[in-house]
């Protein structure tokens, strides 16, 4: 049994919401630069080369990457093995999203009441995952999300009788649904299978996956490959003003599901797909 | 394509100039609101009260900041989703309000709106938030402090980089851009 202070989370949060506001992934940046590469309407090429140096603005000047700095996203992969001393875990989260959004001069984007309204003026609570795993250490990942995109998402409980085609379709409606206001080019998040709830969170979880790795199920790879190519079909563009790049990329999470179902959950994020992790 | 350079304030004559499709770089003073900002603004023009700015060929950008770090005139400042807006959109306008900055797609609503009245819809880049603070030069609160990064902001610009989504007449970037992508079967002729 491995204790662990609840303030290290919370110092590691802090540090981790920062971070991933400021500096976007390598992977994302690479995406960015291939399809600029690629590009040859003017205005789709001016837009690819504003987006490269407003990402290098913000790493070297250290500012948010983009003004909505989202809200927190913070998964635990918690080992078996670890024992959380000194404090309460989610006050200890939500103290670190408090400092990291404090600190970092990021914005304050979270209400109190869905309906009500009224800012909580510190970005809490956190969207805070857990999950038991094997082992002795804390996996903590910080996923800032903006809601441009966030409102852009859709989930659909299919008849298992849609098939592939259905899934397809959906994938390619909700993209073209979306259009220009996620700010694309955008990064698709695919969840098939599970419950409404777990499905949902599946395609949540796709969007923390490098764009350079594939879903290690080949079948669900070449899934992956093709609707990205689909998408990038459909012309929408950079910011919608028309183009090769709609999407940087697509990556899909799957799990068993029931014999009556096959829920679908398209999460749409856009060039600022933003995560950092760190293990204590 | 070269990058026209525009000054505000956006006159119906100046308007009438621009096009969908044009890449502008805009200088001059712009209004900052976004949702709550124009709830309390179409509130007060429906009691008879005057806006906390001169709204005539006013241009608004539809934006809560980040906050200032020391030493900075403004946080990260890209634009929200426009369409949020469509609700009082063609309000604004009928009170002179004449620009607009944002991104994503607008109502028909509102492109008859500025129609009537020689309104412009300009996009900046979504997720662009630390170029485009760089070219506001001043910022200054003017109005719902209570509203935090929603609160009224006037600022001055200098050449920040936009493009004309739709313009006065109703032409719209968001048809013709991908009409003639894929027109162009994938190879992309502007």
């Amino acid at each position: 049994m491995r204790e662990i202070q609840v303030s290290r989370i919370t110092e590691e949060i802090e540090r981790l919401c920062i971070e991933a506001n400021e500096h976007l992934p390598e992977d994302v940046k690479c995406a960015i630069q291939s399809c600029r590469a690629c590009e040859d309407g003017e205005i789709a090429k001016g837009v690819l080369d504003d987006i490269i140096m407003n990402y290098e603005i913000a790493d070297k000047e250290q500012v948010p990457i983009c003004q909505d700095t989202g809200m927190a996203c913070v998964f635990l992969e918690i080992g078996q093995d670890v024992h959380l001393v000194g404090g309460n875990l989610t006050e200890a989260v939500d103290e670190g999203v408090r400092k990291g959004y404090q600190n970092g001069y990021l914005r304050k984007s979270v209400v109190k009441d869905p309906v009500r309204r009224g800012n909580t003026g510190d970005n809490t609570p956190a969207m805070l995952y857990t999950e038991i795993v094997p082992g002795e250490n804390v996996r903590i990942t910080v996923g800032p999300k903006g809601f441009g995109s966030e409102n852009m998402s859709a989930i659909r409980m299919f008849k298992p009788s849609a098939g592939l085609q259905g899934i397809k379709d959906f994938i390619l409606e909700v993209v073209e649904t979306a259009g220009p206001n996620p700010c694309p080019p955008m990064v698709v998040g695919v969840g098939i299978g599970g419950t409404f709830d777990k499905c949902a969170l599946l395609a949540k979880k796709a969007l923390m996956r490098p764009l350079d790795q594939r879903n290690p199920d080949p079948f669900y790879a070449d899934l992956e490959t093709e609707m990205l190519q689909k998408i990038n079909r459909l012309g929408i563009g950079p910011q919608g003003y028309g183009g090769r790049t709609t999407a940087l990329g697509l990556n899909i999470e799957t799990m068993p599901t029931h014999i009556a179902g096959m829920p679908c959950a398209v999460n749409i994020s856009c060039h600022v797909t933003r995560h950092k992790t760190a293990v204590i | 394509m070269e990058r026209r350079r525009i000054t505000l304030p956006l006159t119906a004559e100046l308007a009438r100039t621009l096009h969908a499709g044009d890449q502008v770089l805009l200088t001059g003073t712009i209004y900052t609101s976004r949702d709550a900002g124009h709830a309390r603004m179409c509130e007060s023009l429906a009691k008879g009260e005057p806006l906390p700015f001169d709204p005539t060929d006013a241009t608004i950008y539809y934006v809560g900041p980040a906050p200032a770090k020391p030493g900075q005139v403004i946080g990260s400042a890209g634009p929200t989703t426009s369409g949020r807006m469509d609700a009082y959109a063609p309000t604004m306008m009928s009170v002179g309000a004449r620009g607009m900055i944002g991104k994503g797609a607008r109502l028909p609503e509102v492109v008859e709106a500025m129609k009537k009245y020689s309104g412009v819809y300009f996009g900046a880049i979504g997720g662009a938030g630390a170029l485009l603070a760089r070219c506001i030069k001043k910022a200054e609160l003017i109005a719902y402090e209570d509203l935090g990064a929603e609160a009224l902001r006037k600022l001055y610009v200098e050449d920040m980089p936009l493009v004309v989504i739709i313009d006065c007449e109703g032409n719209n970037l968001y048809e013709t851009g991908r009409e003639n992508y894929l027109k162009a079967g994938n190879s992309y002729q502007n």
